[in-house]
């Protein structure tokens, strides 16, 4: 029993950064139409800029600061300047369906190897800000870490906060109109344009936070945050692709899914199993728990 | 239609017309064996280093080749063919090292396995398309290789090697090694580009370019669309799993020689070649090869540091490959085609 | 006033309007009538910014707006309710609403245009939190006209209102049109194929097909025109 508890807390911990990180690539879909595979890009700098902080000037709220702020920077201007330049040039012929794509890879590549190039390819040790052993409750030791705790809240106030600005503001009813139907926006005065690069400083900044977090007390390689991209895109596509809401589920499915499957079977069946979970959604149900049939083909 | 204006006519009209018909195939063969010819001269005139490259320009070009199969004529994404590569060099591993047949069969049963394995794949993903595939392909590619880890028997982190031989005695005691695998490796390519010409042109070609640009219109023309999909997945599949295999020839067959970047380069690859052009196969595998050597040429200008060598290739192909997107979305060759034909359109409408 | 000088619109190598050119007065109704394919849709969404002119020049109160992109038109009061009911289904009905008032940034001011919508629909009223998705054929019509009131417009662009409504509702919807035309003062551009509706309640009417005015002049005066009714039957 007590074994199962400690695996769901666990599932829990993992499943806020995927859900974290699945918000960022639906929020980027949403609002473009766009599955952002250089999301794991704009969050490796933002992890790597805030490691730098980390080691400068010792405070890793600051460096929290700063992941978040250069995430949603580096989303902002990738949208206004890259992605729209790709839309204007590249909308017909076989590559259409794929241009978007490819060229988000590319970014993928560009940044991953820039990154590289200036800190280089060697891990590097992000230290966790707060006690990384097991809570102690009576005798036994859970698994569950103040990390943990810090994760998971943080992960929480994030989501919070985005559910209120998309909710409750003004703001939020463009970006959802602007995601929703482009035109019926445009005819309302809402300038989508404008609209749409906000969406991806969200994204960037959300994709921020997972990296930052999922980075803490492990090692940081240009590469680290590739399988939290797999891992985020199956959530995604659990939840379905055009629900927040539903990343955010399929997020948590996720973790205490591969959670289950690390405690009980071992960590070299949690890649194959989300590769598994990934081909039986889109197979079974293309839409996701809370996505609307026929939604599946781009 | 027209009326036919007299026997003579007509006559000649058919012998034109079958004349036609044969010599593109003849024209074809002979522009292969012509260039393998070429290919073979070349390997007598340049250095060990050169000759592997070219090997390995074989291999590149082999597996862009399957990447438009797949992505430039049934218009489907694959972010994972490094994966079929590695199956496919797996594959020829285990049978080498368990059977040891001729070559020609180690081959054969790593383009066989991998086909089965794209089957497979294919008929998931008939049914996905744009991000959900790209997903999907890319969770293929990180995932699979790793799997090698898990299982003795594929040699765990080390990896296995397979020995093809050496070169039989009668080419010679200067016959090296690397020029073995260079002849190997250019001649499977040539063959399989071959074949591969000749199935795009073929009926399945075409059906998977109206698949690929209007499936609801070519479906309503009776072309099973899915099926062909999976037709298309399955003989990239196959090629991709022999270019493997060839790579595992002259590598190590390990988990890290098929990284993620190795799919992305064979995109980057197929993009540059233009995703729909065949020819341009060879030019991308070229262009694979040479970035790495520049770029250590410029790491060497630069002080050898280590990130440069390391980072530099995929800097560029990186950029190399957005510029291309954003540029010529499709491809070198057919945007000046398409550049010619608006200047074309231009003209004639100014004729109105 | 509105003024279209001589426009010409392309589809590909198409010229879905061919040399267009009328006028609209400040404050009067313009039907504009022609069968499918003539290119009344086409037309709105040139003069709402959606679709690029090729020739010709657009005119709104002395000023030139041609080219000009939607977002900005709204801004200049120019209103366009697209055809197939333009309301985001994902939305509630008072969010679909808010669409309108959001460039403006002022809470008061949409707040009181809100319940100027529905004072004029009050069946809005009762769904203002529900999903537009649940809402009737007719309410969604109501919503869309509603989003378009809330940003205050001056030029009302309408396509196609009656498209796919019970009779019912039909005569409702054209008795609000004409309504917000005669006594808020608003010009509208009614795009319809329900010729005899829209001629009856318009000022002016248009004839379009196959991207050309075959016809224009008083409304009262077009319903018994032979242009119409070849523009209709072909004969």
């Amino acid at each position: 029993m007590q074994q199962i508890i400690n695996t769901f807390l666990i599932g829990i911990s993992i499943g806020s950064i995927y859900s974290l990180m699945a918000l960022a690539l639906v929020l980027v879909w949403r609002s473009t139409r766009v599955v952002n595979f250089g999301q794991a890009g704009q969050a490796i700098v933002s992890t790597y800029v805030a490691w730098e902080v980390v080691n400068r000037s010792g405070s890793y709220f600051l460096a929290f600061v700063f992941a978040v702020a250069i995430g949603g920077l580096l989303g902002g201007l990738i949208e206004s300047g890259l992605m729209r330049t790709l839309f204007k040039h590249a909308s017909e012929g076989p590559i259409a369906a794929v241009a978007p794509v490819i060229v988000t890879l590319g970014l993928l590549g560009v940044i991953r190897a820039v990154v590289g190039l200036i800190w280089t390819n060697e891990g590097k040790r992000f230290e966790s800000p707060v006690d990384t052993a097991g809570f102690v409750i009576g005798d036994t030791t859970l698994p569950f870490s103040r990390l943990n705790l810090l994760i998971v809240v943080m992960a929480a106030i994030v989501m919070i906060i985005f559910s209120i600005v998309f909710q409750k503001t003004n703001l939020g009813l463009s970006l959802r109109a602007a995601a929703y139907n482009p035109e019926i926006a445009r005819l309302s005065g809402i300038r989508v344009s404008q609209t749409r690069t906000i969406g991806w400083v969200f994204a960037g900044a959300a994709g921020g936070v997972a990296g930052i977090l999922v980075t803490s007390n492990d090692t940081l390689t240009p590469n680290s945050l590739d399988t939290l991209l797999v891992f985020a895109f199956t959530a995604a596509v659990i939840g379905g692709l055009e629900s927040l809401v539903g990343a955010v589920v399929g997020g948590l499915v996720l973790g205490i899914g591969l959670s289950f499957i690390l405690i009980y079977l071992g960590t070299s069946l949690v890649f194959p199993t989300a590769f598994i979970v990934l081909v039986l959604v889109l197979l079974i149900r293309p839409a996701g728990i809370f996505g609307v049939k026929g939604a599946r083909s781009a | 239609m027209l009326k036919r204006k007299s026997k003579h006519g007509d006559d000649h009209a058919k012998v034109t017309k079958h004349a036609k018909q044969s010599n593109p195939i003849r024209r074809r063969i002979l522009v292969f064996v012509l260039l393998g010819w070429f290919l073979l001269l070349l390997g007598d005139r340049v250095d060990e280093l050169r000759v592997y490259q070219g090997a390995l320009i074989a291999i590149y070009a082999l597996a862009i080749g399957s990447l438009i199969l797949l992505t430039g004529y049934s218009g489907q994404i694959s972010l994972g063919h490094g994966a079929f590569m590695a199956i496919g060099a797996y594959a020829a591993a285990l049978t080498q090292i368990h059977f040891a047949p001729p070559l020609i069969f180690t081959f054969i049963a790593a383009v066989l396995v991998t086909a089965l394995f794209g089957a497979f794949l294919g008929g998931g993903a008939s049914r996905l398309s744009g991000p959900y595939l790209a997903g999907t392909t890319l969770a293929l590619a990180l995932g699979l290789p790793t799997l090698a880890n898990q299982f003795g028997i594929l040699g765990g982190e080390t990896g296995l090697t397979f020995d093809v031989g050496f070169p039989p005695e009668r080419l010679g005691l200067d016959f090296t090694l690397y020029k073995w695998f260079y002849w190997i490796a250019g001649l499977a390519t040539l063959i399989m580009l071959w074949m591969i010409q000749n199935v795009l042109k073929s009926r399945y070609g075409r059906a998977w370019k109206a698949g690929r640009s209007n499936p609801a219109a070519a479906s309503l023309v009776g072309l099973n669309v899915g099926r062909r999909k999976v037709l298309a997945f399955t003989v990239s599949a196959g090629v991709a799993g022999l270019a493997g295999a060839l790579l595992g020839m002259i590598a190590i067959v390990s988990p890290s020689a098929f990284p993620l970047s190795l799919s992305f380069a064979i995109l980057t690859g197929a993009v540059l070649a233009g995703l729909t052009s065949l020819a341009g196969t060879i030019v991308g595998g070229l262009v694979l090869v040479i970035i790495p050597d520049i770029a250590e040429t410029i790491s060497y200008n630069l002080g050898d540091s280590e990130a440069v060598v390391a980072n530099l290739p995929g800097l560029i192909t990186s950029v190399l490959l957005i510029l291309t997107v954003i540029l010529t979305p499709n491809g070198p060759a057919e945007q000046w085609h398409h550049h010619k034909e608006k200047k074309k359109q231009k003209e004639l409408a100014k004729g109105h | 006033m509105l003024k279209v000088e001589r426009l010409v619109v392309e589809h590909g190598a198409i010229r879905a309007i061919d040399g267009i050119s009328f006028e609209v007065a400040t404050g009067s109704l313009a039907a504009v009538i022609g069968s499918n394919g003539a290119g009344k849709t086409t037309l709105l969404r040139t003069l709402s910014g959606l679709k690029e002119s090729k020739l010709g020049k657009v005119w709104w109160n002395g000023r030139e707006i041609t080219g000009m992109k939607p977002e900005d038109l709204v801004r200049r009061g120019i209103s366009h309710v697209s055809e197939g009911k333009s309301v985001i289904p994902e939305l509630t009905v008072k969010e679909n609403l808010a669409l309108g008032g959001l460039w403006r940034g002022n809470k008061s001011e949409l707040a009181q245009s809100i319940e100027e919508v529905v004072n004029l629909f009050p069946r809005l009223g009762e769904r203002m939190s529900q999903r537009a998705d649940t809402l009737s054929g007719g309410e969604r019509q109501m919503l869309a006209i509603g989003r378009a009131w809330v940003s205050k417009p001056s030029l009302l662009l309408l396509d196609e209102p009656s498209l796919g409504l019970a009779p019912l509702v039909v005569e409702q919807i054209f008795a609000t049109v004409s309504m917000l035309c005669r006594e808020r003062g608003i010009t509208i551009v009614l795009v319809e194929q329900n010729a005899m509706g829209a001629l009856s309640i318009a000022d002016k009417g248009i004839i379009i097909n196959l991207g050309v005015i075959v016809a224009q002049g008083d409304a009262k005066q077009l319903i018994d025109d032979p242009a119409l009714r070849s523009a209709y039957l072909g004969y």
